[in-house]
């Protein structure tokens, strides 16, 4: 049983990772990644919505029939959207200003009925709860490393608006790499978004192949490296 | 593949074949399932609407009065400016039909208005400004609220940015003389920014306006009743 568990947690972070290898969830993943802060903020209201929605689909799963599971699916995550980002008003007010539109667009984030089609809805609750926070936390890495890379070649800082999400201490996290940075615009605009998760897929497919290689071959092997 | 581990999927009466008077019970059953799942969803964003509202309404209350506060400091008025509101129909000036008007008063005199002009001459869209004028027709400050400008180029508007919004601070219609409200590109006195022009050029033009409406008007911006506030929460 332990071993079913550590399959859905790795799926969920690396070999199934919705971000880098399901592709899911793109738009938002694209248009909020901007700043290390933004991503998280992004990642972890999407976790949340993964969380609550595989469990309630998995606790229904025995009563929905196969023709209107859809709709059922569709009803259970546009409520638990709208209650995310009704919370996320009233306690965060001014991270929920900075992902805007991003907040109630997870409805359209694949990953989510995704994940409630193909597991929740055939797997009892607590799998179907870690499935969810596994999924949730590997697409909000994603939404941080892409992030911190665009706002540290973007613009030259990290932690860039913690204090909207961890309240005044946060302001001295902000690390910047000097006021005279020029910046690079192209990291921060759509156009960086693309290139910058492009070389994170194939950073990931860098370390799969080093990992699958059988460890008596990894010297000679190396020459012949991936391009 | 990423789900070899699942269980089978429970089998449903559907799957087997049904005669009519079946079919009719199964898509009775599946409307009414539907319809409980809708009910069930919308009391769940009920109660939630229901338990965060208030703290929401109290959130864009403060933010709003930081923004006034900046503007037009709490020890230079007596009243409560977000209760002593009223509206405009400007719409050639404001850029929407109606716009609110947040009065500061120190011992029932007038001190300054908090306009909320929204210029549509942006680069990419819109941009919402909130100016504030002192009695004798000088500005108090002015800050952008909201807008879609290219980051790095045309967001040198926000004060977070840069003090760029900061040159229009004590400035009136006289001074600069009115031939020179505009960008320094266009013969005026505003910077404009490397790479973007656009972006300040509807700043400087926003701002101006307000300062021409409010010099017409001052006199009714600050004689008109205030409205109830209750109903926007």
């Amino acid at each position: 049983m332990a071993d079913g568990y550590r399959q859905i947690v790795t799926d969920g972070l690396w070999h199934n990772n919705q971000g880098l290898v399901a592709l899911l969830g793109l738009c938002p993943l694209l248009a909020v990644s901007n700043t290390l802060v933004n991503g998280l903020g992004l990642g972890l209201a999407t976790t949340a919505v993964l969380a609550l929605s595989n469990v309630s689909v998995s606790l229904i799963r025995n009563w929905v029939r196969p023709e209107i599971r859809l709709p059922v699916f569709v009803l259970i995550i546009a409520s638990f959207v709208t209650t995310v980002e009704l919370v996320m008003n009233a306690y965060f007010h001014d991270l929920y200003k900075t992902l805007g539109i991003f907040i109630p667009l997870i409805v359209t984030n694949c990953t989510i009925i995704g994940r409630a089609e193909a597991f929740a809805s055939r797997n009892p609750v607590p799998r179907a709860l870690v499935d969810g926070l596994a999924m949730g936390i590997g697409f909000t890495l994603v939404l941080i490393v892409l992030g911190g890379m665009r706002e540290l070649i973007g613009q030259g800082t990290l932690f860039d608006g913690a204090q909207l999400m961890f309240g005044d201490i946060a302001r001295s996290w902000r690390l910047s790499l000097g006021e005279d940075y020029p910046g690079m615009l192209i990291a921060i605009l759509p156009p960086g978004a693309f290139m910058g998760l492009g070389l994170l897929i194939a950073f990931k497919h860098l370390i799969d192949r080093r990992l699958s290689r059988p460890r008596s071959t990894e010297v000679t092997g190396a020459e012949t490296s991936a391009a | 593949m990423p789900d070899q581990q699942t269980t089978q999927l429970p089998v449903s009466p559907s799957a087997v074949p049904r005669r009519r008077g079946a079919n009719t019970v199964a898509v009775l059953i599946s409307g009414v399932l539907l319809g409980l799942f809708g009910v069930l969803g919308a009391g769940l964003v009920g109660i939630s609407h229901d338990g965060t509202a208030e703290r929401i309404a109290a959130n864009q209350r403060e933010a709003l009065l930081q923004q006034l506060r900046v503007l037009v400091p709490a020890d230079a008025i007596d009243n409560d400016m977000l209760s002593d509101v009223t509206e405009v129909a400007a719409p050639e000036q404001f850029g929407a039909p109606l716009t609110r008007v947040y009065r500061g008063r120190r011992a029932g005199q007038p001190v300054a208005v908090v306009l909320s002009p929204v210029v549509t001459q942006g680069y990419s869209g819109s941009i919402a400004l909130i100016v504030a004028i002192l009695a004798d027709g000088r500005l108090a400050g002015v800050r952008v609220l909201a807008h879609h400008e290219t980051p790095g180029l045309g967001d040198k508007i926000e004060i977070e940015r840069t003090d760029w919004v900061l040159g229009f601070d004590g400035r009136a219609l006289g001074d600069p003389p009115l031939s020179a409200w505009k960008v320094k590109r266009d013969g005026g006195v505003f910077d404009q920014f490397t790479g973007a022009t656009v972006t300040p050029r509807a700043v400087v033009r926003g701002v101006k306006g307000a300062l021409e409406y409010f010099n017409e008007h001052a006199e009714q911006l600050f004689a008109a009743p205030a409205i109830e506030e209750a109903a926007h929460g």
